[in-house]
């Protein structure tokens, strides 16, 4: 038997808020326990019911322990809208601090740690205070990560008032369960400071050890995670430490487990007795590969870290290949995990055994798993030289079984052998020819052309099987097209024969005149030059010894592996990235007490934190609050600052009282960044100025706008309309601008959605905004939309879908125009810019002298762009070409990347 | 970092919010709307479960029909999240008394509120052991297990109890009988080349634990492992009797279980939890006995028509006997018409799976029926693919049988007040992934 609790969720007639005041008032305390699960069900399905404020709030005084967590949790979601009423709550959260039962007094230091409105904040040192002290160790627990809490909301706050020193204390506390609290809360103020808060010494460490043992499962992951940090003195001492580690290997929480494993590789490094890294990492690999028992999702976040700890050290898992193998029933990406592992452990041992598993994988049926075996077979062949012959005849069976995208990627991969053991298996070559006509996969195909041309002189019918692509020439890709010019060129130069003779001329007038590529028409007219005026010079070129390739299956470089490293069991090690990768949060800064210039630097910033404390509190429910990681470096993002109490803002946002618009808490303030440019200047404004601007972060669009007060009058009541334009960008939610005294400025991230008010006709870049206030007439103004705002985070793509995606794409599609005067003088600051507009880089080419680098980038509706930058690095000029299925945006296109490459 | 979330959701198959809480204000609350958009309605649902979008990143594990997503916007520790719904699931199955889907997350909303509120504060989790959690989150409308017992009075000392070194026991238990159950339970996993070769064989095991133990036991458990067996002959300087000893590749424990004492005496020891729990785990690879062999051959007789034949040998004790015996063998979608022979239980054509399935409810020990079928196809027109074969699966249970040979020992029990005990054994080997590639 279970709950009923769905009742709640059945919804009445219109009048529902009315009716639940009602229920919520009543004199019958059953009544009203129903009522708030009723509001409590009507929240999780995102209604809002913040009007319930104040008759929720009145509940709260209840003798019933379930009652009163049902109104907490309604506190939690709700008082940041309503923190004027929020303060309605702090007497009785204060009473139940200080009640008689420790669980109330833990729920109310807990609860009042989440609601984040400065008015609880203040009355909760208090008792916050009282709780870090109490008898019970449940309260100081909850305690310990309510000072973590704070700190979040007001650092400078904590620290004036003690509690770091109050949480040191409790690190000697007799209760394991407060001691693991208030290591995770330090760590994690430590974290978000500059300032060395929590510094574990040598006494700590140990102290922390000894306390592991007692620590439910998880305090042990907060201790072990913060003791990673800890450099050990000598070798000496990071043994000790290893040994009293190494026993979390048996336990069964797997983060445990992988916390365990951080520390003791940490420590490892300073460990010079060959001998105890040995036993070290024999004892490290059962519990990992007992890691692959869990769940599947554990099992992931397991691989991605196995992946990391074999590239350090090889030796650990030597030995365990077979664990490794693939279950049928695997999912998909423990399947390429698994896979990606297989290749870094292959050895001359185990390469039989292993190839054996790559080929019984190649006839499965997921494609992409499919082709990520075949491609292991031929990066074992490229690791290890003795096992190449064997990789090389699994290959072959491969081919045979005739499958056309096995036999396409067996081609590709054979080429990556060929050059790297040149002059060996050439014998093979026969066989792949007669897989030649399946083939339709442009990588597969110019891989094809390449061995076709490379070894034109041991193939007999090489002409014929080059002209048999010919005809189709026009019509193939890029990709293919260069191949099999340069294929061409190398069979004429090893077979000058009339044949061949005859080839090149087809070939070279094609790519020529016939192509609009530059890629193309630059490569043959060099060829073209050089056969006219110096064969054997076309020779020593064209027939140039290349560079021995590689196996590339240890990818990461050793410092980005250190960092991973010390991140295990995060997700950092998940996506093998480094956290500054993928996290925008800022850290807290501390100093401003400590430094005057800051806080005049906080002054000016004033009005900002205004504003975007204005656009904080609209009447909406938590929902509406995306992206509010977006925090941005900047003063007025400082949340040390409480910001002032700011009426204005909030009756404005009474009065608009908008329900679903979309309006980050914490909006980005503008960063420091090149001025708005000036849309509307105080000489036709009457004195207000204007400056806009569209900006992208975090995968929304905002237009960032400065409202500069120069008239003599106040101005108030701010609004903002767009006029239909190409994309339909529309005010995602009303404008937030306080009241601007003369004299001053504001200036606000106005939340855009796109593809609301649509116009018609050919593409443009124009934006007509309006904006009105009540003192002035309503002003209109024009500004231009850059097309990379729009281009999503989602817009990279994988090469071979690039490929394909260019493939698809008819020529007239393509387009192209030239800069003269823009130059990429670094490559990567040019590749991060355009990758900050979400333009992805997809690879890069040599051609003679000038670079040609392609991008990815994607429109909302999913509309691709493929993007081709060609120049000379450090010269002016630059040529970009794109291919999209809408060509006509393309103005706009070369509009935004040349402002783009002119920054 | 150590945070394992800022926000959880809890979503049912069409991506509506059944549950949400969250903990840190780093995410928004409309992040979900995120994961609707760009992972449950897109084909990537499924293709990985760590993701990012914008600044965020998504967790999310499906348990029966509902998704359960963490969001989170720092370098939070994964495994540590993943982990925590694992548990957390375990712990809501426990106060709903057996299924967790989304009718059961509907009845007791208020309950699941209030134990998210318990079990994890500001993104770091807390105690999630149900026993300590039922002495003072109790729901009306729900069953308590202690239901026999009064639990209407707060217990005065829950809050010493969940924060205590015992955290996963309560005090001042009593039982008129004391009995302690144990459950070994192993699954077999093997995955055999199509010439009959072991490629990967494998144990997993399991010891289950019900205890109904009155005070503050002590329980010391020895099982025929060779280094538990090796430690102890050391200590009483006596040679170990002979018989079968085996080698664990690995073994985890209950967090009630001193791993200290275990590194360094090799015997596990421990107070345990109140009713049942899991008290170890435990991967052996070296002489696992298997129970079954599989022996298939299968032709394909032009493009029409394909012969299987399945002979399944039982080696282990002619006494014993298997149960619920499945045998699934694949054959091509374009299946039309299938006839069987077979010596001993029932063999049909489930199209849903794409499989012959063979059934056998009680399969005795050293016998070795057989199974023989004629597969008609549809002959397709281009059929450019030839059929991959994906593997023979097969399921069972074998009662009074360890794959690995484990056996338990002893288990000793003190308590101050020096009751005696009941022990019951039992042992089952199961089928965990046990593959012929055909």
């Amino acid at each position: 038997m279970s709950g009923h609790d769905s009742k709640y969720f059945s919804t009445t007639k219109k009048g529902e808020i009315p009716e639940l005041k009602e229920e919520l008032n009543s004199q019958y305390k059953d009544k009203r326990k129903d009522a708030v699960k009723k509001v409590i069900a009507a929240m999780t399905v995102g209604k809002d019911v913040s009007s319930l404020f104040t008759d929720v709030v009145n509940c709260m005084q209840t003798e019933n322990l379930e009652l009163k967590k049902l109104v907490y949790l309604y506190l939690i979601n709700y008082a940041k809208s309503q923190p004027d009423l929020a303060i309605l709550a702090v007497n009785t959260f204060v009473k139940d601090s200080q009640d008689p039962n420790p669980l109330i007094r833990a729920l109310a230091v807990r609860t009042m740690g989440c609601i984040r409105v400065d008015k609880i904040t203040e009355y909760l040192c208090d008792p916050l205070q009282r709780c870090l002290k109490d008898d019970d160790p449940y309260v100081r627990k909850t305690a310990a990560i309510c000072v973590a809490k704070l700190y979040d909301i007001n650092a400078e706050l904590v620290e004036d008032r003690g509690f770091l020193e109050s949480l040191k204390d409790l690190i000697s506390d007799n209760n394991p369960m407060v001691v693991a609290n208030a290591v995770a809360a330090l760590a994690e103020i430590q974290e978000n400071s500059n300032r060395p808060i929590f510094e574990i010494t040598s006494h700590t460490l140990s102290k922390l050890l000894t306390a592991l043992n007692e620590c439910t499962e998880w305090g042990q992951v907060f201790i072990l995670d913060a003791l990673s940090r800890y450099k050990a003195a000598d070798a000496r001492e990071a043994e000790n430490i290893v040994e009293r580690v190494t026993p979390r290997l048996q336990h069964a929480n797997c983060a445990v487990v992988l916390s365990a494993v951080k520390m003791i590789l940490q420590q490892m490094e300073l460990i010079t007795s060959t001998d105890v890294v040995r036993n070290l990492c024999k004892k490290m690999a059962p519990p990992l590969v007992t890691l692959l028992s869990a769940e599947p999702e554990i099992q992931y976040v397991a691989l991605r870290n196995i992946n990391l700890i074999v590239q350090r050290r090889p030796t650990i898992l030597a030995h365990e290949i077979k664990v490794f193998f693939c279950k049928y029933n695997d999912p998909i990406y423990v399947k390429m995990e698994k896979l990606e592992i297989m290749i870094k452990l292959a050895s001359d041992r185990n390469i039989d055994q292993v190839l054996l598993e790559f080929k019984e994988y190649a006839t499965e049926v997921d494609v992409d798993f499919v082709r990520k075996a075949v491609r292991a077979i031929g990066r074992c062949a490229i690791k290890l030289e003795r096992a190449a012959e064997r990789c090389i005849s699994v290959l072959l069976e491969l081919i045979k079984i005739k499958v056309n995208y096995v036999v396409q990627e067996a081609i590709i991969v054979i080429k990556d052998i060929f050059r790297r053991y040149p002059n060996t298996y050439e014998s093979i070559i026969a066989t792949l020819c007669e897989s030649l006509d399946t083939l339709d996969e442009p990588e597969a195909k110019a891989s094809m052309i390449w061995i076709i041309g490379e070894y034109a002189e041991r193939i007999d019918n090489a002409d014929e099987l080059l002209e048999s692509f010919l005809e189709s020439f026009p019509e193939e890709p890029a990709q293919v097209q260069l191949q099999l010019l340069t294929a061409t060129v190398k069979l004429f130069l090893k077979k000058p024969t009339e044949g061949p003779q005859q080839m090149i001329q087809v070939v070279l007038n094609n790519a020529t005149v016939e192509t609009d590529n530059p890629d193309l028409r630059d490569r043959a007219y060099i060829y073209w030059r050089l056969l006219s005026t110096d064969p054997e010079a076309a020779k020593d070129v064209v027939l140039a010894e290349k560079p021995v390739i590689s196996d590339d299956s240890n990818q990461l470089e050793p410092t980005l592996l250190d960092e991973l490293l010390a991140n295990i069991a995060t997700l950092s090690s998940v996506y093998h990235k480094p956290p500054e990768a993928f996290i925008t949060r800022v850290k807290t800064t501390t100093q401003r007490t400590e430094d005057e210039e800051y806080a005049e630097g906080s002054e000016t910033g004033y009005s900002e934190s205004h504003v975007a404390d204005g656009a904080a509190s609209p009447p909406t429910s938590s929902d509406n609050v995306p992206y509010a990681a977006a925090r941005q470096p900047g003063p007025a993002a400082t949340p040390t600052q409480p910001a002032p109490a700011a009426p204005v803002p909030d009756l404005l946002g009474d009065l608009i009282g908008l329900d679903n618009a979309i309006v980050p808490v914490d909006q980005p303030s503008t960063p420091a960044g090149p001025p708005l440019p000036v849309l509307l200047p105080a000489s036709t404004g009457q004195g207000l100025q204007i400056s806009a601007h569209l900006t992208r972060r975090d995968g929304q669009i905002f237009y960032s706008l400065l409202f500069e007060n120069n008239s003599q009058i106040p101005l108030d009541g701010f609004m903002i309309q767009f006029n239909k334009n190409t994309f339909g960008l529309a005010a995602a939610g009303p404008l937030q601008v306080p009241q601007l005294q003369p004299g001053s400025s504001a200036t606000t991230l106005l939340p855009m959605v796109v593809f609301q008010n649509l116009s018609q006709g050919p593409p443009s870049s124009l934006l007509q905004v309006a904006v009105k206030n009540n003192q002035q007439p309503v002003w209109y103004f024009n500004d231009k939309i850059s097309l990379h705002v729009f281009f999503t985070e989602e817009g990279r793509m994988e090469r071979a879908s690039f490929l394909e995606t260019w493939r698809s794409l008819p020529d007239s599609n393509e387009v192209s125009r030239d800069f003269p005067n823009a130059v990429i003088s670094s490559v990567e600051a040019t590749l991060d810019q355009l990758a900050a507009s979400n333009m992805f880089f997809i690879a890069r080419r040599k051609h003679a002298n000038q670079d040609v680098f392609y991008f990815s980038a994607k429109l909302p509706k999913g509309t691709p762009f493929l993007i081709e930058l060609t120049t000379v690095v450090g010269n002016p000029g630059v040529k970009s070409a794109i291919k999209t299925p809408n060509p006509e945006m393309a103005p706009l296109f070369f509009e935004s990347i040349e402002a783009l490459l002119r920054v | 970092m150590p945070v394992a979330a800022s926000a959880i959701y809890f979503l049912n198959l069409r991506g509506d919010v059944l549950i949400n809480r969250l903990y840190r204000d780093d995410v928004g609350g409309n992040m979900v709307d995120a994961f609707r958009t760009h992972i449950m309605q897109t084909k990537e649902l499924g293709t990985c479960p760590v993701r990012q979008i914008g600044g965020c990143s998504f967790f999310y594990m499906r348990i029966s029909n509902v998704y359960i997503v963490i969001v989170v916007s720092s370098n939070a520790n994964v495994a540590c999240a993943f982990k925590f719904v694992v548990e957390a699931v375990a712990l809501f199955k426990s106060y709903f008394g057996g299924a967790f889907d989304e009718d059961a997350i509907r009845n007791n909303f208020v309950l699941i509120y209030e134990l998210l509120d318990e079990i994890m504060d500001f993104g770091y989790p807390q105690n999630l052991s149900p026993e300590i959690l039922k002495l003072y989150i109790t729901q009306e409308g729900v069953r308590s297990p202690f239901s026999s017992k009064p639990t209407d009075k707060p217990v005065p000392n829950a809050t010493l109890q969940v924060t205590g070194a015992v955290g996963w026991r309560r005090e001042g238990l009593v039982y008129k009988k004391n009995e302690v159950f144990l459950d070994i339970v192993e699954s077999v996993n093997l995955l055999m080349s199509s010439k009959g070769s072991v490629l990967r064989c494998d144990v997993t095991g399991k010891i289950l634990m019900k205890c109904f133990l009155s005070g503050m036991p002590d329980l010391k458990l020895g099982l025929n492992d060779k280094i538990g067996l090796e430690k102890e002959s050391q200590i009483k300087s006596r040679p170990t009797k002979s018989g079968k000893t085996i080698e664990l590749d690995d073994v985890t424990f209950h967090q009630c279980v001193n791993l200290t004492r275990f590194n360094s005496e090799k015997t596990v020891s421990f107070v345990p939890p109140d009713g049942e729990f899991e008290l170890m785990k435990y991967r052996i690879t070296e002489g696992v006995n298997l129970p079954f062999r599989v022996l298939p051959t299968i032709k394909e007789l032009g493009r029409t028509r394909m012969e299987v034949n399945v002979k399944v040998k039982s080696v282990f004790g002619a006494k014993m006997f298997a149960l619920g015996v499945v045998i699934k063998i694949p054959v091509p979608k374009q299946t039309a018409k299938t006839s069987f022979q077979v010596t001993s239980g029932r063999a049909k054509y489930n199209a849903a799976i794409d499989c012959l399935v063979w059934k056998i409810r009680k399969f005795p020990g050293q016998t070795e029926p057989t199974m023989s079928a004629d597969v008609e196809l549809i002959s397709t027109m281009a059929e450019k693919k030839s059929w991959t074969r994906p593997p023979i699966q097969m399921e069972f249970q074998v009662p009074m049988f360890t794959a690995s040979g484990l056996r338990v020992r002893f288990l000793k029990v003190w308590e101050k007040s020096g009751y005696n005990t009941v022990e019951w054994v039992r042992y089952i080997t199961k089928a965990g992934s046990y593959e012929i590639r055909c």
